[in-house]
């Protein structure tokens, strides 16, 4: 996963892109608006992180209260020679698979930073000795089912499940090593919400989803344990972003008691109402039509302001059907050629990942089939032995046996071959679902983009009004005082939505360059986690087929008698 | 289609044909099929090739053109004359238009013939048989005249012998299991014998029900491998670089394995799953073996009762001085001799089936552990192939990871 890939994981790179962030984040003009409120606290705990990466670790690797630590280090060490020699002869047991190549699966390690392992350790593999030694292990257990308390027209009440999460850390940022919170499902997508409106252009994972079909569906146990499951995973990618686990966000979710003090997202129908409200006064000029720049931050379509969404929806239209060219238009063409080439990675880890699911299907199928004939075989056996009249039906029970015994031990090595390939494979699936997360970054993009050029529009033809106007007044001998006023108030709608220009443009660009480095970051994680996928799925095929050879070979021999006779 | 294949021949002795005058020596061979005649007409023929140095053979190579009811015919004559002994199977006669045609089938049933003749040819008594040198030597018309002339239940289309067979299949099983008239022997050794039979198909025929399973699983991995090796190769050309080689090798490294997983299942099939076919149509073979050992016992048994009432008739007309004393004690006497061959034919049947048996289980060791042999040794190879095919990216994926 795109998480803790560290293997030779750019530092440098992530304190560059905080630090623009922290700078972007205090040039905000912070007025009343609680959002911004929460945005500038945010800002000030991250303007104390200043741990440089090269700096000493903060926890040394010998320490190990954490049980979990100990003994796994120990099997990473015991293990890694067999894997560094190349002995394909013991094949990877589940342990390998949590310590080899691949490890920055998420799915495996639940959120552990790979590091922990490699620093002081003798690297197998090249992974940079200068990562930290940080530590973030989240799990999910406990559902319990609980009572809506207010607001129940149901008599009865409404029903819902929490869950208890832990979380394991060194990370200075939570003050604590061990702590647990009991959240709900609605907390997390109020979570992944609150992290998509602060993290604008970064490749966010996807928070589950809702299942609103399913929960009704499945069997209540089922859904709840499948939810459980999904929502490890989901927090542990998170904890495995290299910007996001250090969020404020993340933080309170997973520390504060209570009630999760995010806000929450109101659904579309009341913003929609709100927007509705304003609209009137808005266009009798009652209240601001302008958007303010703070505003501006946001894209236009999660908020209240309908005016802004039609005179986006406007500029998009103009965009793609009008004769001229949009003001500012994305001409980054790395960026461009980035973006097809990963719309055409998405196609094909798409194919791919169904292929792969053909492929353990019939792995797992021949396995099946194997151990039903062993399973006959054995059947047969006994009856042969136990009617056994002539000498030469013991002598074909006994060839049988060892076939019998040949073909389930082949069949259970098929079965474990497949568990873990299945691991490895699902590599491709987890960035399919990243893939997601892209889009969405991308979508940032494109609507900051049209934030600015309809900003631009905007004050293009404020422009153009003003200077009618003023053309106008010109001529009227003295002055004309109802155009003078006009003229005034334009000028200064003219300087606000300057201002919001500027924010709008800083906004976008500090966007694209979320959108920069994390493309890297998928570039530079991707290939080693696919590397690493296809070096365990490789190793883990040798193993498995070397052993079936073996168990086949040792009766081939046993059996090799026949041939001679019959030639 | 015309696939030149030169099986091995089983002969009765293990003599080559290089020292013909030595052992007495029968080597047949079926080859060559080819398709002939047009639409619903249409039948594959096979070239019989018989390298003998039998007396009565014409001379000491023939090659004759046979269809699969010349077999039938064959078959049936044999098991008309040669009560008691188990004669060889036959494939089926396969209902399925469109497969009836495939190349695999054809391959599979021309082997199953020459293994049926083969057989014919090592068995003692069988190998005497004059049908057999009819079937061998003469010429198609005259082939297919005796086909046609076959009195009683053989003047039907092999279609319907098939379907006959089937039915005194299930009439044997009545027979056999005693579901008719109680005119059944009974000891415990035959009895013993009888369950063992009906039990063995039951779990013949549920091993080989998982073999030709596992022949299509190794068809289905094989398409699995082949689609997948292609889908990772396009996701190779996405990445690009180094990664990208190594993606684009590991697919080719699946298309290659995906050949490897059709020849294993053709293999598989033909020599493990063909036989365990062949051990339960061996088995079939014995039941209906079985159900006529059960009618000579039920003719000998009314027999004896009839001529039991005859006596006591004839001594009756003797008490009398009845002038049809003459004429009884003729039928008597007919009767008599006709009772003693009964029970000749009888005894005769249980004889050779106690030979039959012992010689059934030793060519089922042997036929079997050869098909255990080839299990064995096309999965040791087949997995060895995977293992190596796979072993060769380690290096490359290995030089990737140092360059990162």
């Amino acid at each position: 996963m795109m998480g803790s890939g560290n293997q030779d994981f750019d530092e440098a790179q992530l304190f560059a892109s905080r630090e623009e962030m922290e700078s972007l984040i205090l040039d905000e003009p912070s007025n009343g608006k609680s959002f911004s409120d929460y945005r500038s606290a945010m800002s000030s705990v991250s303007v104390s992180e200043t741990h440089h990466p090269l700096s000493p670790p903060i926890v040394g690797i010998g320490d190990s209260d954490d049980p979990l630590l100990s003994s796994p280090s120990y099997n990473r060490d015991h293990r890694n020679p067999n894997i560094s020699e190349n002995s394909y002869l013991e094949p990877p047991s589940y342990a390998d698979v949590i310590f080899s190549p691949f490890s920055d699966k998420n799915g495996e390690v639940n959120g552990v930073e790979n590091p922990i392992y490699d620093s002081g350790k003798s690297g197998v593999l090249s992974r940079s000795a200068s990562s930290n030694s940080e530590y973030f292990k989240i799990s999910v257990s406990n559902p319990v089912k609980e009572q809506e308390t207010s607001n129940s027209l149901v008599p009865g009440g409404n029903t819902y499940y929490t869950y208890l999460i832990t979380t394991r850390t060194n990370m200075p940022e939570f003050g604590g090593s061990e702590f647990s919170v009991r959240r709900r499902f609605k907390d997390v997508v109020t979570l992944s919400d609150r992290l998509s409106e602060s993290y604008r252009g970064f490749f966010i994972p996807p928070r589950p989803d809702k299942n609103v079909v399913e929960s009704q569906v499945m069997q209540k146990q089922e859904f709840v344990e499948q939810r459980r499951v999904a929502l490890e995973k989901y927090l542990s990618r998170l904890a495995a972003h290299p910007v996001i686990k250090k969020s404020e966000e993340l933080r309170v979710f997973l520390q504060v008691q209570g009630k999760l003090p995010l806000p929450t997202t109101t659904d579309v129908a009341s913003r929609m109402l709100d927007g509705a409200v304003k609209l009137p006064k808005q266009l009798f000029g009652e209240s601001a039509s302008v958007v303010a720049p703070h505003e501006v931050v946001q894209p236009a379509k999660g908020g209240r302001d309908l005016l802004r969404i039609f005179k986006e929806l406007k500029q998009s239209v103009a965009n793609d059907w009008g004769g001229t060219k949009p003001p500012v238009v994305e001409e980054d063409k790395e960026f461009l050629e980035k973006k097809e080439k990963l719309q055409d990675l998405e196609q094909q880890l798409s194919n791919a990942s169904q292929q792969a699911e053909s492929l353990v299907k019939a792995q797992q199928d021949i396995g099946e089939t194997m151990g039903e004939l062993g399973l006959a075989f054995i059947k047969l056996t006994k009856f042969e032995t136990e009617e056994a009249v002539n000498n030469s039906q013991r002598i074909r029970a006994a060839d049988m046996k060892r076939v019998a015994t040949a073909a389930v031990k082949a069949s259970r090595f098929y079965r474990e071959s497949n568990a873990q390939t299945v691991k490895y494979l699902d590599t491709l699936h987890e960035y399919l679902g990243l893939m997601l997360a892209v889009h969405s970054a991308f979508s940032d993009r494109s609507s900051a983009l049209l934030t600015v050029q309809t900003l631009l529009s905007e004050l293009s033809s404020l422009h153009s009004r003003a200077e009618k106007l003023e053309t106008a007044s010109s001529k009227i001998f003295g002055g004309d005082r109802s155009r003078i006023r006009k003229i005034e108030e334009l000028k200064e709608t003219i300087k606000v939505t300057e201002d919001a220009k500027s924010c709008a443009v800083r906004e976008y660009e500090r966007i694209k360059e979320n959108n920069r480095n994390e493309l890297e970051r998928l570039d530079r994680e991707r290939r080693n986690d696919f590397l690493g996928m296809l070096k365990g799925f490789v190793i883990n095929q040798v193993g498995y087929a070397e052993k079936i050879a073996n168990v086949w070979a040792n009766v081939a021999e046993e059996t090799s008698g026949y041939t001679k006779e019959s030639s | 289609m015309a696939t030149i294949t030169t099986q091995r021949s089983l002969s009765g002795s293990s003599q080559s044909p290089r020292s013909p005058s030595a052992q007495p020596f029968l080597g047949i061979t079926v080859t060559d099929p080819v398709k002939l005649g047009n639409g619903v007409q249409a039948y594959i023929s096979y070239r019989v090739i018989t390298k003998t140095n039998f007396p009565e053979y014409q001379g000491p190579e023939k090659i004759v053109i046979r269809r699969y009811s010349d077999f039938v015919w064959l078959r049936d004559r044999l098991f008309e004359k040669y009560k008691g002994i188990f004669i060889p199977p036959l494939p089926e006669k396969s209902a399925v238009e469109k497969f009836r045609f495939s190349s695999e089938f054809i391959e599979m049933r021309r082997q199953a013939l020459d293994i049926f003749l083969n057989r014919i040819a090592s068995h003692p008594e069988l190998r005497q048989s004059e049908d057999l040198r009819t079937f061998l030597q003469v010429d198609e018309e005259t082939m297919e005249r005796a086909r046609s002339q076959e009195t009683g239940i053989f003047k039907k289309k092999p279609a319907d012998l098939m379907q006959i067979f089937k039915d005194v299949q299930s009439k044997v099983s009545d027979v056999v299991l005693g579901k008719e008239k109680p005119l059944e022997e009974s000891s415990p050794e035959y009895e013993k014998l009888k369950h063992y039979t009906f039990e063995l198909e039951d779990h013949l025929a549920e091993a080989q029900k998982h073999a030709f399973r596992l022949v299509k699983r190794h068809r289905e991995l094989g398409q699995s491998l082949a689609d997948f090796g292609k889908a990772i190769k396009l996701l190779g050309a996405c990445e690009g670089n180094s990664l990208g080689k190594a993606f684009s090798e590991l697919g080719s490294k699946s298309e290659t394995l995906s050949i490897k997983l059709q020849k294993e299942a053709h293999h598989l099939l033909m020599k493990f799953e063909e036989p365990l076919k062949d051990y339960v149509r061996a088995v079939q073979s014995i039941k209906a073996t079985m159900a006529e050992r059960a009618n000579a016992f039920k003719h000998q048994c009314e027999l004896a009762e009839t001529i039991k009432l005859k006596e006591i008739n004839l001594d009756k007309l003797m008490l009398t001085r009845s002038d049809k004393v003459g004429e009884a004690e003729i039928e008597y006497r007919e009767l008599k001799a006709e009772g003693e061959e009964a029970t000749r034919r009888f005894e005769t049947i249980v004889r050779l089936m106690s030979e039959e048996i012992v010689r059934f289980q030793e060519q089922k060791t042997l036929d079997i552990g050869i098909a255990f042999h080839e299990l064995a040794k096309g999965q040791a190879q087949m997995a060895n192939e995977i293992a190596d095919a796979w072993r060769s990216l380690i290096p490359k994926l290995e030089a990737c990871s140092a360059r990162t």
